[in-house]
């Protein structure tokens, strides 16, 4: 790599020491950064940077940096992990930029996802929803023969579609009204489209569509933006069928009180 | 488990925004039989009289159907406006965003002016109530029955040009506002699916385009014709 071909950028990000205080945005100038390099590496380099002038170095959430774990997160430019079309913060590369580009680069903000330190928020909401029903309770014991339970390909698709959620949050950042409910339906889709999943279904719903009303998420008004910056492409189909999975529920779905357990 | 579960539907995020669903979509419908009786006034002041005639003539059933409306209204007006607060508050409390870019492929002029676009058409509405239905009462006699003269009302409101553009702005209003809330009702309700789902959006401008422009040429049509 030549010198040639590297860029300096203008960083503009959030830093916020912990929950209690107040954040604010801090400029920063990165030089020498590679386009090869990907987002996250940036913010290595600045961090290395940082550590060398004996400052705090910036708090981000990452993991596997390879698109698949969900960890990190970020608005970039005003936009979930850089608004790049199925494209995780880890896997968007500098040579997206031009040398000179200024940078914001913010948390993601919303009521349910509180800041713990600069980039990092807690999103185990997440995990409160998927507590409350998001997998199936039946013994599974060995694996059974693969065609065993038919499920017809594009049923399978469509499920696998749903199963690529990464819990990333992405669409509770760009939601103007902060709603996870494209997470939700997501997760409920998934295991209502199944075999495996339907015994649970109307309970499972229930369950997690009351969680998710406890955790400060907001409400769907149908803006569409989590699906565009979803990093899995995720369609608000998966929330219709939520929707209807939610209203069969209600009104049909109920248990018996049984001291003595069915024969 | 029954009765808490129906219960919990009329408080839960779902449960509420399928009602604000299914009541603007009962309004949707009230405003295609607005609309159909506003269009007699091309036919002249006897038909159209002779028809409003007819309606205030119906004794219970049309209160029944004016109580029946004000509370789809109510539901509609009341449920929105609670899901909205609640929508600010989780955004993110007083830290909003320093910098928010949409994608352009989601949200829209029409989806976020919602709320905007709600209250003026009840501004609009109040008012609509004061100036026509309760505005000045001229009788007539059409056939040898004493009636109101509802068409001479209507004409002469819209002699104001004031009237007439404010009433065509509050039905570009009432067009933003449908042409997301008819498809999004549809999603609320979970009707999308993705054969259908397409067309029912485009039903949906349709719909915006014809209700709320058949009745601004209507207010323009008067204005134009004087009394």
């Amino acid at each position: 790599m030549s010198a040639a071909n590297t860029m300096t950028l203008n960083l503009k990000i959030w830093r916020q020491k912990n929950p209690q205080t107040e954040g604010k945005l801090v400029d920063y100038r990165v030089e020498n950064v590679s386009p090869d390099m990907s987002f996250l590496e940036m913010i290595d380099v600045l961090n290395e940077q940082l550590i060398h002038k004996g400052e705090d170095v910036i708090a981000f959430d990452h993991d596997c940096r390879e698109g698949i774990c969900g960890m990190c997160s970020m608005m970039i430019d005003g936009k979930a992990h850089g608004g790049f079309k199925n494209t995780t913060t880890c896997q968007v590369h500098m040579r997206m930029y031009k040398n000179g580009d200024t940078i914001v680069v913010e948390p993601f903000r919303a009521n349910a996802f509180p800041i713990i330190k600069d980039l990092t928020v807690d999103r185990s909401a997440f995990d409160k929803i998927i507590m409350a029903g998001g997998y199936i309770t039946a013994n599974t014991g060995n694996a059974q023969d693969g065609n065993a339970v038919l499920i017809p390909k594009p049923i399978a698709d469509e499920a696998m579609d749903a199963a690529a959620c990464i819990g990333c949050g992405a669409c509770v950042a760009s939601c103007p009204n902060g709603s996870a409910m494209l997470f939700m339906g997501a997760k409920i889709s998934q295991l209502a489209l199944l075999p495996q999943g339907t015994p649970e279904s109307a309970k499972r719903t229930l369950n997690m569509v009351h969680t998710h009303d406890t955790l400060g998420f907001g409400n769907c008004t149908t803006h569409a933006e989590c699906e565009a910056t979803c990093p899995k492409g995720i369609s608000i189909e998966h929330i219709a069928r939520m929707n209807r999975e939610y209203t069969k529920a209600t009104f049909t779905y109920y248990e018996k009180n049984r001291s003595e357990g069915g024969a | 488990m029954m009765t808490s579960a129906v219960n919990h539907y009329f408080c839960s995020s779902i449960g509420r925004k399928q009602l604000v669903a299914v009541t603007g979509l009962l309004l949707c419908g009230f405003l295609i039989s607005h609309l159909l009786g506003n269009l007699l006034l091309l036919a002249g002041p006897d038909v159209f009289n002779i028809y409003a005639h007819k309606l205030v003539s119906m004794g219970p059933l049309i209160y029944l159907a004016e109580v029946g409306l004000t509370g789809i209204f109510l539901v509609h007006l009341g449920l929105a406006i609670k899901l909205n607060i609640e929508n600010l508050k989780a955004r993110g409390g007083k830290q909003r965003y320093y910098k928010k870019t949409n994608t352009g492929h989601g949200t829209t002029f029409m989806s976020q002016t919602m709320p905007l676009t709600g209250l003026v058409l009840l501004v609009f509405i109040i008012l609509h109530l004061l100036n026509l239905k309760f505005g000045s009462y001229y009788p007539t006699t059409v056939a040898g029955v004493e009636m109101r003269d509802l068409y001479r009302t209507t004409m002469e409101y819209f002699q104001n040009i004031g009237n007439a553009i404010w009433y065509s702005f509050a039905m570009v209003c009432a067009a933003i506002h449908t042409a997301h809330g008819f498809g999004s009702a549809f999603q609320s309700l979970g009707l999308n699916h993705g054969k259908y789902f397409k067309h029912v959006k485009r039903l949906g401008y349709l719909y915006a385009v014809l209700v709320g422009g058949g009745f601004a040429f209507l207010s323009i049509w008067a204005h134009m014709k004087g009394v």
